[in-house]
C-alpha cells in the first residue's frame, strides 16, 4: 500500500487555502443526515463536536470520565501558541512553522505544521470570544511567555491552568450544542471496538463503534457516517507518566487491529521537569510547567562530593556556594540555556545524574532554583506568575520552593506517535478520523511546549469541520445506519468474549501488579535512551510478561457491573500490544532524533544524530495479527519549503 | 503509619449502604489518600484470590470503587467525605492531594461519598454528579461558534476584571460546595460561572438570560437553598470565594428589576 498524505497543491503558504477553496460541501439540509461519532472530549474532541454540531450535523460524543469537563486536556498548565506576534518580536506564522519543524527534529510533515501555525491565531481569537480569562497586561491586553525552543514569547497562558480554561471554553461551546440537541453526550462510555461496514464500492468503512456502559458494564451500539478518534496519548504504557489514571491507548489501539496504520510509536517525550518519583506504592507523577524555566535555572553541584552529601542529607542545596554549582543547560547551550526542548532538556538531566551528581534520596534529581528570580522580581512577581505551581509542590513534597530550590526529575509526558492520518486528518480507514495526540501528525520526533494545546484546538475547531464535509459530501444519499447487522453483531460478540476471557482467569496478580512491570521494563529499556540490547532484551520481557498475564491476572467482580478492575484489564491488554510495536518501532529506527535517542547514533557531546538519508520518513505500521511482527509502511518527508539542517540550540 | 478505616460501602443505587472496617499498615507520610486506597484495594484483590474469592476477613470481594483520575488537583474527579470534611483535613486540596502525613499514625478515619439529593450513589464513594453537567448546559457560556470572532486585542479587558473572572474560573466542578452545604446548595458552582462570565465584556451580552436559565435549572434539580453559612467557600479545594455568590445574587436582581452587568469592584 502507497501512502498517499493528499497535501494540496501549490506554494505551502497556499495549501489550506487552496484546500478549502476546492474541497465539497455539504449543504445545511443535508448536514441533518449525517451522524458524526466523535470518541474523547478534550480539547480537540469537545472543539470538533461542538463545531460540527454548530454546522448542523448529528453528533454523538463519548466520553469515559463522569462529565466531559474532566479530559485530561484539563491538566496542560503552562500555555498555547500562536503567532499573533503581539509582543513585536519577530514572530509570525513562517517563524512559528520553522520552530515547530526544527523543534520536531525534522520529522514532521511540512504541510501540517504550516497549517498548524496559520490557524493559531484563530484559535486564540475564538477562545477570548467564548470567555477564557487569559493573563492580561495593565493596559487590558493580551499576555505572553516564552517556551522551550523559541527566542518569541508566543506563548498564551492563564495562569498555570491554561489547559483547564481552553477545556472549559470548549466545554461551554459543547455544552452549548447539547443544550441545541445537535450533539448528544454518552458520559462513563468506553469505545471497546470499531464497526467496520462495506460501502457499495466493497470498500471497508468506519460505521460505528461499541461501547461499554461503565456504570452497568452492558455493551452499546452506536452507528455514524464518520468516526473521530480524540482520546489522547498512550503514554501510560509506561505506568508512571503525567498522564491521568484513566487515560489509555485502546480507542487508537482498537483501531489500529481494524486496520488503521500507528505511525512513529516510538517517538515519546519525556517531559525535564516533573516531581521525582518517591516510592513503589506512586500512581503517577506530577508535571511542573515548562514555564517554570521562564525564571527558574536548572543546577546541580559541581564537585561530586557535595552531590553525595545532599544524597546523604549532610548538605542542603543552599549550602553550596555560588561557584560550585554547574548550571549545566545554560554551560552547554548558551543561546537557549534554561529554554532548551524538553528532549534536549532531559538527556541532560539523565547525563548528569548517570555520572553521579544527581540529589536528592534516589540520587535521581536535579534543582530547578528560584533565588535569582525572587531576587530579581520579588518575592510577590514570583508567586503571581507561579503561585500555583509552587503550592502544589509544596503540597505534594512538603518543601516550600521560595526558600529551597525545587528538585525535579525528567518523566513521560506526552506521545508524538499515534495513528497514521492525512492531510485530511484521515487514518488509513475510510471514514475514520484521527485528531489531537491520538494521530501523529504535526509534531515529528519532538514536541515544542504549548504547542499540544494549539494542535488539539487546531484539529477540532478549525480542521476537521473542513475536512470531515470533504468526505461526508458523498454519503448524503446512505440515510441513516441500522445497528442491527451481522457486522455490529461480530463486533460485540469479540469485545464480550475478550471480558469473558479476562475474567474467567482468575489468577492471584492484580492488574496493577502487572502494569507497574510492564512500565518498568519500558522505562529502563526503552525510555530516555535506547539501544539495540536494552530494546531486543525489552521485546522479549514484554512478551513473556503478556503470557503471565494472560494467564494469572485476576480482575474480581463481574462484566456486567461497575467494575473498575476490568477497565484497567481491557486497556492492560493493548498496553502490552502497544509496547511491542513502540519497541520494535525503536528497534528499526537506528538514528537518533528528538525524543527517540540511540546510543548507537549520537555525536562526540552526546547530542542526537540523525540519518536522514536513511530515515527520513514517517514509519507507519500495520497490524497483522497478535504477537506476530507488523508491517513496515514508509512515508517519505519531502522538505520543499524549510532548509533542513543539523538542530543547534548552542548559538 | 497504620489506619483503621471506616468505608462506605454500597453495591449501586438501588441497594443500601453501610459502613465497613478496613485495616491498612506501613503506609508511608508521602503516600496520597488515594494512594493509600491503591494499596488496600490491592491487598482485598490479593486477599481474595487467595481463597478463592471466598474470603471471611473482607466481606465485600470487591474492591473500593472511587472516582478518579488526573491525581493532580485539577479535573475535579476525586470527592471523598473523609472525617466529616470534603477532600478531608488540609485546606485548599482535592482528595487526591492530601496526603497521609496529614494524619497521626493509628488514627482511624471514616470515608464516606459526597451526600447530597442531586448526587445520587452509583457505587460505594461513586457518585453522579451529571447535575453540574446540566446546570452549565442550560446556559453556562458564551453563545459563539466556531470562527468570526473579532481579534482576540480588539477589546481591553482591565487586568482587575480578568484576575476575578480567572478566580472564578479556576472552579473545578468537583461538587464539594455542594457536599459541604447542610442544604446541599449548589450557589457557589453556579456563582463562580455567572461571575466569571459577567466580568468579561464578551459575557455580559447574554449576561441576564444566563443567571436566569442556570439558577432555574439549579433549583429544578432538587439543589437547596443558600442560608449563608458559607460552608462551601471553607471546603471549595480551590478557595473559589462567597463573593461569587454576592455576584451572582446581584445578577439575578438585575435581570429581574433591569441594571446594568458591568463588574463593580
Amino acid at each position: 500500500m502507497i501512502l498517499d498524505s493528499k497535501i494540496p497543491e501549490g506554494p505551502l503558504s497556499e495549501k489550506w487555502t487552496n484546500y478549502k477553496t476546492n474541497q465539497k460541501l455539504v449543504n445545511p439540509a443535508n448536514k441533518r443526515k449525517l451522524d458524526i461519532i466523535v470518541v474523547g472530549t478534550g480539547l480537540a474532541g469537545a472543539s470538533a463536536a461542538a463545531s460540527l454540531g454548530a454546522l448542523g450535523f448529528n453528533v454523538d460524543i463519548f466520553c469515559i470520565q463522569d462529565s466531559p469537563r474532566r479530559a485530561h486536556s484539563i491538566a496542560a498548565q503552562g500555555g498555547i501558541n500562536a503567532a499573533k506576534n503581539y509582543q513585536n518580536d519577530g514572530d509570525s506564522v513562517e517563524r512559528l512553522f520553522r520552530d515547530t519543524i526544527k523543534g520536531g527534529d525534522y520529522r514532521a510533515r511540512e504541510a501540517n505544521v504550516y497549517r498548524l501555525a496559520e490557524v493559531s491565531g484563530d484559535i486564540i481569537d475564538q477562545c477570548v470570544a467564548q470567555g477564557v480569562p487569559f493573563a492580561r497586561d495593565y493596559g487590558g491586553l493580551l499576555d505572553n511567555r516564552s517556551f522551550g525552543g523559541a527566542q518569541v514569547s508566543r506563548t498564551f497562558y492563564a495562569r498555570g491552568q491554561t489547559g483547564q480554561q481552553l477545556l472549559l471554553g470548549a466545554y461551554g461551546a459543547l455544552s452549548r450544542e447539547i443544550n441545541r440537541g445537535t450533539v448528544k453526550l454518552h458520559t462513563r462510555s468506553e469505545m471497546e471496538e470499531l464497526v467496520l461496514v462495506k460501502n457499495n464500492d466493497g470498500v471497508e468503512c468506519a460505521r460505528g463503534i461499541i461501547v461499554r456502559n461503565l456504570v452497568s458494564g452492558k455493551l452499546e451500539r452506536y452507528s455514524a457516517h464518520a468516526v473521530v478518534i480524540a482520546t489522547g496519548g498512550y503514554g501510560n504504557v509506561y505506568y508512571l507518566s503525567t498522564n491521568a489514571m484513566n487515560s489509555n491507548g485502546s480507542a487508537a489501539w482498537i483501531c489500529h487491529r481494524k486496520g488503521a496504520f500507528f505511525a512513529n510509536p516510538c517517538y515519546v517525550q519525556i517531559h525535564p521537569t516533573c516531581i521525582p518519583v518517591h516510592g513503589d506504592y506512586q500512581s503517577k507523577l506530577t508535571l511542573m510547567s515548562e514555564s517554570l524555566r521562564n525564571d527558574g535555572r536548572i543546577w546541580v553541584p559541581k564537585k561530586i562530593e557535595d552531590s553525595e552529601a545532599i544524597r546523604a542529607g549532610q548538605k542542603k542545596a543552599n549550602d553550596i556556594a555560588e561557584e560550585d554549582r554547574d548550571y549545566y543547560l545554560e554551560r552547554r547551550y548558551p543561546a537557549f540555556g534554561n529554554l532548551v526542548p524538553r528532549d534536549v532538556a532531559s538527556r541532560a538531566a539523565k547525563e548528569r545524574c548517570d555520572a553521579g551528581y544527581g540529589v536528592g534520596p534516589t540520587g535521581l534529581a536535579v534543582f530547578l532554583d528560584f533565588s535569582d528570580a525572587i531576587k530579581r522580581l520579588g518575592i510577590n512577581v514570583v508567586k503571581q506568575k507561579y503561585g500555583n505551581l509552587f503550592q502544589m509542590y509544596q503540597k505534594i513534597t512538603d518543601e516550600n520552593p521560595y526558600e529551597t530550590p525545587m528538585m525535579i526529575y525528567p518523566a513521560v509526558h506526552y506521545t508524538m506517535g499515534g495513528l497514521w492520518v492525512d492531510y485530511e486528518l484521515q487514518t488509513t480507514i475510510p471514514g475514520l478520523f484521527a485528531a489531537g495526540e491520538a494521530n501523529f501528525s504535526d509534531h515529528g520526533a519532538n514536541r515544542l511546549g504549548a504547542s499540544a494545546l494549539m494542535q488539539g484546538l487546531a484539529d477540532g475547531y478549525f480542521v476537521l469541520p473542513y475536512t470531515l464535509q470533504n468526505y461526508l459530501s458523498n454519503q448524503i444519499t446512505i440515510g441513516h445506519i441500522t445497528t442491527d447487522t451481522p457486522e455490529f453483531d461480530e463486533a460485540e460478540r469479540s469485545v464480550l468474549e475478550r471480558e469473558e476471557r479476562l475474567m474467567n482467569i482468575k489468577g492471584d496478580k492484580t492488574v496493577d501488579f502487572f502494569h507497574k512491570e510492564l512500565g518498568h521494563i519500558m522505562w529502563e529499556k526503552v525510555g530516555m535512551s535506547r539501544n539495540e540490547a536494552s530494546l531486543t532484551e525489552a521485546a522479549t520481557m514484554i512478551d513473556e510478561l503478556e503470557k503471565e498475564f494472560w494467564q494469572s491476572v485476576n480482575v474480581p467482580g463481574t462484566i456486567e457491573s461497575f467494575n473498575p478492575e476490568m477497565e484497567k484489564a481491557l486497556r492492560l491488554a493493548d498496553y502490552f500490544e502497544l509496547a511491542r510495536l513502540i519497541t520494535a518501532d525503536a528497534l528499526h529506527r537506528k538514528e537518533s532524533c528528538g525524543g527517540h535517542f540511540r546510543t548507537e547514533s549520537q555525536t562526540e557531546e552526546g547530542e542526537t544524530k540523525r540519518d536522514d538519508e536513511n530515515f527520513m520518513y514517517v514509519a507507519a505500521w500495520e497490524y497483522q495479527g497478535h504477537s506476530k511482527p507488523e508491517t513496515l509502511h514508509k512515508e517519505e518527508l519531502n522538505y520543499e519549503h524549510i532548509k533542513i539542517a543539523t538542530r543547534n540550540y548552542k548559538n | 503509619m497504620n489506619f483503621k478505616l471506616h468505608i462506605w460501602r454500597q453495591e449501586n443505587a438501588k441497594t443500601k449502604g453501610r459502613f465497613e472496617t478496613y485495616k491498612v499498615r506501613d503506609i508511608s507520610p508521602d503516600c496520597s489518600f488515594l494512594e493509600m486506597l491503591d494499596i488496600l484495594n490491592e491487598q482485598i484483590i490479593s486477599e481474595n484470590s487467595k481463597s478463592g474469592n471466598q474470603n471471611s476477613k473482607f466481606p465485600i470481594a470487591h474492591p473500593v470503587c472511587f472516582d478518579n483520575d488526573c491525581r493532580e488537583g485539577i479535573c475535579g474527579m476525586c470527592g471523598l467525605y473523609i472525617n466529616g470534611r470534603p477532600h478531608g483535613n488540609d485546606d485548599g486540596v482535592t482528595t487526591c492531594q492530601l496526603h497521609m502525613r496529614k494524619f497521626k499514625d493509628g488514627d482511624e478515619i471514616w470515608i464516606e461519598p459526597w451526600r447530597a439529593k442531586p448526587f445520587p450513589v452509583i457505587c460505594d464513594l461513586v457518585v453522579d454528579r451529571s447535575a453540574f453537567d446540566k446546570i452549565i448546559q442550560s446556559g453556562g457560556y458564551v453563545s459563539v461558534t466556531t470562527g468570526g470572532v473579532p481579534d482576540a486585542n480588539s477589546i481591553p479587558i482591565p487586568k482587575r476584571h480578568a484576575d476575578m473572572a480567572m478566580d472564578a474560573a479556576e472552579c473545578i466542578g468537583c461538587g464539594a460546595c455542594v457536599a459541604a452545604c447542610k442544604n446541599a446548595s449548589a450557589m457557589l458552582f453556579v456563582g463562580a460561572k455567572v461571575s466569571h462570565l459577567a466580568l468579561l465584556p464578551q459575557g455580559q451580552v447574554e449576561a441576564s438570560e444566563r443567571v436566569k436559565k442556570m439558577v432555574c435549572k439549579m433549583d429544578e434539580l432538587g439543589f437547596g437553598s443558600c442560608t449563608n453559612t458559607y460552608a462551601c467557600e471553607a471546603e471549595c479545594p480551590k478557595q473559589i470565594k462567597r463573593q461569587n455568590i454576592a455576584r451572582l445574587n446581584r445578577e439575578w436582581i438585575c435581570q429581574i428589576f433591569g441594571g446594568n452587568h458591568k463588574p463593580q469592584d
